[in-house]
């Protein structure tokens, strides 16, 4: 099987083109390695960071920013979202406060800070 | 009248930069005014992820880069004025500016323009049909959304695919709205790639080109929209008009630098960029007054804006240090196939390497862009592919600019 895809690990954005055969992925297109990490990835099991806000319990229409702090798999944004958004915290926060041990297999940490 | 070295207006990645390399060059009495509430500029809203890949080699959200450059500017006990919003800037660089405790004015010995872009709003932009609530700039929805919580509507269509429409396309889809198509008038995405693939094709999302918001329906809130293909010469053709319901319109249709203190001091303009004409260490073409980032010129990446405050801030220093270029600077032009180019002149005695840079017209596959002054061939570089919404960065060897004259041209091939 033969697959086009864009590489999204740098805006450089090279055209790859991922062949599975066997169950193992050959990419050709990319410029740099991590293209052909992400092609092979992507064709196999794709991941995502997921990037979202959860709401400031203790202070007034305060939000804070959070990221998953590796990625989770892409089909799991929709479930990462539910949890995300069922989630309240207090601050103060730092940036890469743990704000849930598990989403989806992800920690869930601040990328702001909060006083 | 107060008196400071170094006033930087705008506290985005840009001003914060400037500042930093600025203080590092030596001139420990730097200044940052911003308006709003803490410095970060637009990088406050911007909580996804895709920011310092290439500067410092990590993939960051806005916040997180954010947070890096507004610790060493507080590490080096850099001032920073809050809430304080620069209202003049004279040609002789006083900056007046008013916050909660009254007016400042400052005479600075170097000022450095970071103020930064903002959206173009519907009203340059003339579309039919009524005026009701739910008509939004992508800029707008995003603030309201990362920053307050607000959810701006659930039925959503997005006018313009720049990266800020993606990224919000992508965002009110993770928060459960149905985001109906982006529309695109150019045959082509103003976005950078690994959007449109992150951003559209992970959910689904049609990205309409050749094609525009018509018509506006809806008394009080926004209850449709009909969109068009445009033609050739982007007019409307009413006979493909198609409806689609809605309840958010959000308008993603570019950014315009925020030049107002710019014009009104009299600093020379580019048409082009919307920004002033600069040499290598972007400053304008008023002694003593730099520019850097947005307000200079439009970036899609932060990296390359906090690599411009740099150079910014370190000619601000070395202006402030009381070095001057002596030589005649040359004049660059953008050749085939070149929308623009940046610097608008460059001295051929500059310290070390310089790097231009610009944007194309319009898409091209395989490119060659060719740097000459003259006949001279100053620099080559082959692209796979160069696209209007991706800068392209092309560097001219020390060597070769010091024996330059003349116009430095820039221009692009196709390769087969
Ligand atoms: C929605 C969006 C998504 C983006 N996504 C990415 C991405 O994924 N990756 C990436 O690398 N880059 C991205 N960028 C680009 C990058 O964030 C910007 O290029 C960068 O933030 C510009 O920095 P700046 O300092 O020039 O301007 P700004 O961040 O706009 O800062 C300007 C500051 O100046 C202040 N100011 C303006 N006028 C005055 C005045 N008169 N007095 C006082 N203060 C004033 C403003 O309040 C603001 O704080 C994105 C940009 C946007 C808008
Ligand atoms: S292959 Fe390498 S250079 Fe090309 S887009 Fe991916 S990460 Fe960037």
């Amino acid at each position: 099987m033969k697959r086009n895809l864009t590489c999204i690990i740098c805006p450089r954005g090279c055209s790859l083109e991922v062949t599975i055969e066997n169950g193992s992925a050959t990419v050709t297109g990319n410029a740099c390695p991590k293209g052909a990490q992400y092609g092979a990835d992507e064709c196999t099991h794709p991941t995502r960071t997921v990037t979202s806000t959860v709401r400031v319990a203790n202070r007034t229409d305060v939000m804070v920013s959070v990221k998953t702090a590796t990625p989770i798999p892409k089909d799991k944004m929709a479930q990462a979202m539910r949890q995300i958004r069922a989630l309240r915290v207090d601050a103060p926060i730092a940036i890469g406060d743990v704000l849930a041990e598990d989403v989806c297999g992800a920690k869930l940490v601040a990328t702001c800070p909060i006083q | 009248m107060t008196e400071h070295e170094i006033v930087i207006i705008g506290g985005g990645p840009a001003g914060m930069a400037a500042a930093v390399a600025a203080y590092d060059r030596g001139v420990k009495d730097v200044v940052l005014l911003d308006r709003e509430a803490a410095p970060g500029g637009i990088l406050r809203q911007c909580i996804h992820n895709g920011f310092g890949l290439h500067k410092l080699g990590r993939e960051l959200t806005g916040p997180e880069y954010a947070d890096v450059y507004r610790r060493q500017v507080e590490e080096r006990g850099i001032r920073v004025y809050s809430e304080t919003m620069v209202t003049k800037l004279t040609p002789d660089r006083v900056v007046v500016a008013q916050n909660r405790s009254g007016v400042l004015r400052i005479q600075a010995k170097a000022v450095i323009l970071a103020m930064g872009c903002r959206e173009r709003s519907r009203g340059a932009l003339n579309i039919c049909g009524t005026r009701p609530a739910g008509v939004y700039s992508a800029g707008t929805a995003q603030k309201l959304m990362n920053c307050e919580g607000y959810l701006v509507g659930r039925r959503v269509v997005i006018l313009g695919s720049g990266d800020i429409g993606l990224i919000m396309a992508r965002r009110m889809s993770l928060e459960g709205a149905k985001v109906e198509a982006v529309c695109e008038l150019m045959p082509y995405s103003g976005g950078l790639t690994r959007n449109i693939v992150q951003c559209l094709e992970d959910f689904g999302i049609p990205l309409y080109l050749n094609t525009t918001v018509a018509e506006i329906h809806g008394a009080r809130r926004v209850e449709g929209v009909t969109v068009a293909q445009v033609d050739e010469n982007r007019n409307i053709r009413p006979e493909t008009g198609r409806y689609i319901p809605c309840d958010t319109l959000l308008l993603s249709v570019g950014l315009i630098p925020e030049n107002e203190l710019t014009r009104d001091a009299g600093i020379p303009m580019d048409p082009v960029t919307g920004g002033a004409l600069v040499d290598e260490m972007r400053q304008t073409a008023v002694p003593g007054i730099f520019a850097c980032g947005n307000v200079l010129q439009v970036h899609d990446l932060v990296d390359y804006v906090s690599d411009e405050a740099e150079l910014a801030g370190q000619g601000a220093a070395a202006y402030v240090q009381g070095m001057r270029r002596e030589s005649q600077p040359l004049q660059t032009a953008a050749g085939e196939g070149v929308r623009y180019v940046l610097p608008q002149r460059v001295h051929p005695d500059a310290d070390g390497d310089v790097s231009l840079f610009l944007r194309v017209k319009a898409p091209y596959g395989r490119v060659r862009f060719t740097v000459r002054a003259g006949d001279e061939v100053l620099a080559t570089a082959v692209r796979l592919r160069a696209a209007p919404g991706e800068m392209e960065k092309l560097t001219v060897k020390h060597d070769k600019l010091a024996q330059a004259a003349g116009e430095i041209t820039v221009s692009l091939e196709e390769l087969q």
